[in-house]
């Protein structure tokens, strides 16, 4: 059996340091190893979003990335974007827009949202929904997600103008 | 689902890969973003007991525009194909086919070397590759050579790329004229069940040569030359749009999955190759 690598990773904002097989997949390690169970395990096929983080600022599929390949890396899952005295404005808009029931495909909705938003701060209904073409939700139907999403930006929008 | 152990190398040069490829055999495959790889070593289809992942392999990245030759390094993904705005100029039949792969997670991942490399015949890139003509470079143990996408690719991951050689660019003319990359596909961020790429030129009402491949309706990309001369000379009216379409649908060979029989895949074919004739000629 090959031997275990050294990893570092930095998430969400911490320094982590240990030895794993290169084969193991990144949602394990951060649910597993770290017990950061936001970014879930859906299909494990590399369809369903569920286990969405951002990796050196792109959301990428944690199921389909070894941690060997993300060794080095800056990661950040739901639990860096918020949290429940301070929730990021994507929370509070799905909360307050009813974009979830189950909530299981939720912090992967938020975290590939966050990038689509930061993409394109100011979407249309279809590039919403374009743009979250990697995320399924066996629950809503999607159509409160995406309007948590539209509100999210414009309430974006609106506090960067109100900055400006 | 977890695949069978590996030892892992992240070289930062390609002679060093081609020293672990030439070292390890058929035991070594590289990687590159691992979105065709990863799913087959984690359902055990592919064993890989040293895994070469390209990310930090200097000379692999970018895209430049010289004219009218375009040239996009293996490790280009997907994304950075759908964002670049020279290339969105010149040739934007790139980016309307990249945003019709998978999903935006993917394709930040996915790059075009990964696409093209293996011979996956569900991939969309190689059908695009052979419409415009582009040439891979590749580099083994033996040095560099160049191979022409429509002689690259054999049978269904079969290609004419030998174990010990490393994809690291692509390059192909782009002289403007009419383009489409049409895609039928069961859902969206599906593999395609009929796809088809055309690019054609118009001078004076007449069209001056065009190209059209298709993808996924045989075990290798379709380039139809007669598709192409089908159109070559006419004003791309019905007929002529017609016996092109009969061309191309003569010269694919599609087999039984779960995306439909052969007749109803034919069927498709047609419907997408004159849509993406129709496209094309509207565009020029
Ligand atoms: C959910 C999902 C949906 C998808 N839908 C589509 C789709 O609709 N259309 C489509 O075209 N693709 C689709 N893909 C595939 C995706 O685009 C892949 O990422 C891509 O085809 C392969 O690129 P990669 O960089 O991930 O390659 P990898 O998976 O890293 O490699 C693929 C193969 O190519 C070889 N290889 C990679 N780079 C090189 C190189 N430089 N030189 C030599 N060999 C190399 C590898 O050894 C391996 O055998 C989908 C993938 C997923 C997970
Ligand atoms: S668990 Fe990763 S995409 Fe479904
Ligand atoms: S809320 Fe249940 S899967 Fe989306």
């Amino acid at each position: 059996m090959p031997d275990k690598m050294h990893i570092q990773l930095t998430v969400n904002g911490r320094n982590e340091e240990f030895l794993a097989e290169p084969r193991e997949l990144l949602i394990h390690t951060l649910r597993e190893r770290m017990n950061i169970t936001g970014p879930h395990v859906g299909c494990e096929t590399s369809h369903c979003g569920a286990c969405t983080v951002i990796v050196n600022d792109k959301a990428i599929k944690a199921c389909t990335m070894f941690v060997a390949q993300a060794n080095g890396s800056e990661i950040t899952t739901i639990e860096g974007l918020g949290n429940p005295d301070s929730l990021h404005v994507l929370q509070e808009s799905f909360r307050e827009h009813h974009g979830l029931q189950c909530g299981y495909c939720t912090p992967g909705m938020i975290t590939r949202a966050t990038k689509l938003l930061e993409e394109t701060p100011n979407p249309t209904e279809e590039e919403v929904r374009f743009g979250m073409a990697g995320n399924l939700c066996r629950c809503t139907g999607y159509q409160n997600i995406v309007k948590s999403i539209l509100a999210a930006a414009a309430q974006m929008n609106a506090a960067q103008e109100a900055a400006e | 689902m977890v695949p069978a152990s590996f030892e892992y190398y992240r070289p930062t040069d390609v002679s060093s890969v081609i020293a672990l490829i030439t070292q390890h055999g058929d035991d070594a495959r590289v990687m590159a973003g691992g979105h065709s790889l990863i799913p087959m070593m984690k359902l055990r289809m592919a064993e890989i007991p040293h895994l070469i992942d390209l990310q930090d392999v200097a000379g692999l990245t970018g895209i430049t525009i010289d004219g009218f030759t375009v040239r996009i390094g293996a490790m280009t993904t997907q994304t950075e194909l759908i964002d670049h705005p020279g290339l969105r100029q010149t040739a934007p039949i790139l980016r309307e086919a990249a945003l019709q792969i998978a999903d935006p997670q993917v394709r930040c991942m996915g790059t075009i070397g990964g696409n093209v490399a293996n011979g996956d015949p569900g991939n969309d890139m190689p059908g695009l590759m052979q419409c415009l003509n582009a040439q891979f470079t590749l580099i083994g143990p033996d040095g560099e050579r160049t191979v022409a996408a429509r002689d690259y690719y054999e049978a269904a991951y079969f290609t004419a790329r030998s174990e010990e050689e490393v994809l690291t660019s692509i390059h192909f003319s782009a002289r403007g004229g009419g383009y489409c990359y049409e895609k039928q596909k069961r859902k969206i961020g599906d593999y395609a069940t009929a796809a088809c790429a055309v690019t054609l030129y118009k001078e004076e009402g007449l069209c001056a040569g065009a190209s059209i491949a298709m993808t996924n309706l045989s075990d290798v990309p379709v380039w139809s030359k007669a598709a192409g001369l089908a159109l070559d000379g006419t004003s791309v009216d019905a007929n002529a749009v017609k016996s092109a379409v009969e061309a191309a649908v003569a010269d694919i060979d599609p087999s039984e999955d779960n995306r439909g029989p052969v007749d109803f895949k034919v069927y498709v074919a047609g419907v997408i190759i004159k849509r993406a004739i129709e496209s094309a000629w509207s565009r020029a």
